[in-house]
């Protein structure tokens, strides 16, 4: 798959989030994430236009562009797809998961599958241990999975059927989700669910049993 | 002690996210009080409703704010440790996901009171959902006046900025994660000089836990008197548990400090198909784990740490009787291995080694004497690493063998997958019961 180029309005965009920081090298997470958005990678090119913007040697970006695990020196595919392996996940069930996804896609940790639509990465924890085993997908939550659930979900990525994520928004691509991770917001913030089980199940109990916090006077 | 839902008091309603709902529960009341009294005096309340750092480490939240000098003529920051990545730890996103608006208000009220015109929130980025909430609370917020110039004609001004990180672990770590937000790899600095003296751009920062901060409003809004009728003298108030793992009902359960585990584990249905507990971890991987025997301690700072272990973040995850012990601590190991900054040799070689041996006994192959080295490399580990990530990587192994030292000989002969079968550990199970 090709890469994109970077253009000048690309360009303009990086400037945008420079100019969020007293200090513009505070940018470079988000703009190594803009970079992804839009090469669905950080090439060598990626790397020197973040130099350039930030005035810093293209060493120093990628010094950091390799640190962190999210950036990605391959093309990824149209999707992300992460499985949790950590130990609660994958005593849960996450095991069996990342053995179904390699064997369903037939490809291992940080490969592409090659009609470019996929990419599969062994994950850490994602702070959602109360809905494991936890998948993602362009690192939206699919939570409390299963074998079948993954077959179907894989099977509706790769029709293009619309998939909601359990805690997100509909399914759109890796590089949907890297812009707003570099801080341009999408708008959707409606489009995801309220509070799920997880979230309520201690409120729930909490009624039920008529159990409140003191009553204080600024009454919340 | 009992359930005291403040935090998550409105999760159930539609839209808990947005700044109308927040409002019509006394939303940005406090932060208004606030504007209205000295910086000082915001710092005196806290201190004195003994809030401590819900991140794991438990400091006095005040005393942290009161460690900013004043009147030194540099810039302040603050900063929000929304990292939320410590294997066990899920509370700060779903808080972000349904109530951004306690987090942003406490965010504003804590720039007030160490004098920061300028404040971070540093979100890990695997979490673009709790990421939206986050940017749409502060959008909201600053349409309102809450955030900006001259917030509510107080002369206060207050710019909040949504920053992502990128997948690493040691962010956490606040100091790495002021290097991170400095655009440079998240490596640990040395302390001192410590983040309120030299924090970001080397100038005074305080960076506080999000869950701490979002406990903020409601201190100010009630009073430190009323915080303090929850939880102990040494741990006042109320805290978010997020109860995951083998229970019938794994979620988030906000209770008074010093609640007991069994009485949480009562609230989320008890354990999965009526199976027995065998151990758990009070709060994220970093901490020793316990057994049964330890269900009634209260959740509280002091009262973990006398048995051995730490209050952390207070999510505690729950293990029935079909899990391997061996093989939870080597999945924990592989990921201090895999998050390791490798700044500090203790930590980035000792995880190496660690993993390599476990994972024989994970197959069934270790040696007797395999155990006395894993030990040692721990003790090499814990103590003289650069930071805390060190220390925690030396935790699950000696926690483990304190109390399932026969598990890892049994490891030396027979491989972990034949002593607990997976296919019983794993929730979607279909397999019976043992």
């Amino acid at each position: 798959m090709s890469v994109k180029e970077i253009t000048a309005e690309h360009i303009e965009e990086l400037e945008v989030l420079a100019a969020k920081y007293p200090v513009r090298r505070s940018a470079l997470l988000p703009m190594l994430h803009y970079v992804q958005s839009v090469q669905g990678m950080v090439s060598p090119k990626g790397i020197q236009t973040c130099a350039t913007v930030l005035d810093l040697t293209p060493a120093e970006v990628a010094a950091v562009a390799t640190f962190y695990t999210m950036f990605k020196r391959f093309p990824m595919g149209k999707h992300h797809i992460g499985v949790c392996i950590n130990t609660l996940c994958a005593l849960l069930g996450g095991d069996d998961l990342w053995k179904e996804l390699t064997e369903t896609l037939g490809i291992g940790h940080d490969e592409t599958t090659s009609d470019s639509m996929f990419t599969i990465e062994r994950i850490e924890c994602q702070a959602a241990c109360t809905v494991a085993p936890v998948m993602t997908v362009n690192w939206e939550f699919m939570d409390s999975m299963d074998p079948a659930k993954l077959k179907e979900l894989i099977e509706k990525l790769k029709t293009g059927a619309p998939v909601q994520s359990t805690r997100g928004t509909l399914i759109t691509s890796i590089s949907d989700s890297e812009r707003l991770l570099a801080g341009f917001n999408d708008g959707k913030v409606n489009d995801s669910p309220d509070a799920d089980d997880s979230m309520l199940a201690g409120l729930r109990v909490a009624k039920e049993r008529n159990m409140t916090a003191p009553i204080g006077k600024g009454v919340r | 002690m009992g359930l005291t839902p403040v935090l998550t008091a409105h999760w159930d309603e539609p839209k808990s996210f947005d700044i109308e709902n927040y409002q019509k529960h006394a939303g940005y009341v406090a932060l208004t009080n606030s504007l209205k009294m000295t910086p000082d005096e915001v710092i005196g309340v806290v201190k004195d409703s003994g809030l401590r750092g819900r991140g794991g480490a438990g400091f006095p939240t005040g005393l942290k704010w009161s460690f900013v000098p004043q009147n030194d003529g540099k810039p302040h920051y603050l900063v929000v440790n929304a990292d939320e990545s410590e294997p066990g730890a899920c509370k700060d996103i779903p808080l972000m996901l349904a109530n951004p608006h306690s987090l942003v208000e406490g965010v504003a009220i804590a720039a007030y009171a160490i004098r920061a015109n300028h404040a971070f929130i540093y979100i890990r980025g695997e979490v673009p959902h709790a990421i939206r909430r986050v940017m749409n609370a502060v959008e909201q917020a600053y349409a309102q006046g809450l955030l900006g110039k001259n917030i509510k004609n107080s002369g206060f001004d207050l710019d909040v900025v949504v920053h992502t990180g990128a997948g690493a672990y040691i962010c956490g770590e606040e100091t790495a994660l002021l290097d991170s937000l400095e655009g440079r790899r998240g490596q640990p600095r040395l302390k001192p000089p410590f983040p309120a003296v030299a924090g970001l751009y080397a100038s005074p920062t305080v960076v506080n836990n999000a869950e701490t901060l979002a406990s903020v409003p409601s201190i100010i809004l009630n009073g430190a008197d009323w915080f303090k009728s929850m939880g102990t003298e040494k741990s006042p108030g109320f805290k978010l548990f997020a109860v995951s793992g083998h229970v019938k009902r794994p979620g988030i359960y906000e209770a008074a400090l010093g609640t007991p585990m069994s009485e949480l584990l009562d609230y989320a249905g008890g354990m999965k198909q009526g199976r027995d507990l065998k151990f758990w971890i009070p709060g994220g991987s970093s901490v020793p784990m316990l057994t049964p025997e330890h269900i009634d301690i209260p959740m509280t700072y002091e009262d973990l740490a006398a048995a051995g272990t730490m209050l952390g973040t207070g999510t505690p995850m729950m293990f029935d009787k079909t899990t391997s012990v061996v093989k939870a601590v080597s999945r924990w190991l592989e990921f201090y291995k895999h998050e390791s900054c490798g700044k500090c040799t203790p930590c980035r070689e000792g995880t190496y080694w660690i993993t390599g041996v476990l994972e024989k006994f994970e197959h069934g192959v270790g040696k007797e004497h395999e155990l006395e080295l894993i030990n040692d490399i721990c003790g090499q580990i814990a103590g003289r690493s650069f930071c805390a990530l060190g220390d925690a990587a030396a935790t699950p192994f000696p926690g483990a063998m304190k109390y399932f030292a026969s598990e890892f000989e049994e490891a030396t002969r027979k491989p972990v997958d034949v002593s607990f079968p997976p296919e019983r550990t794993k929730i979607f199970s279909t397999v019976g019961v043992m």
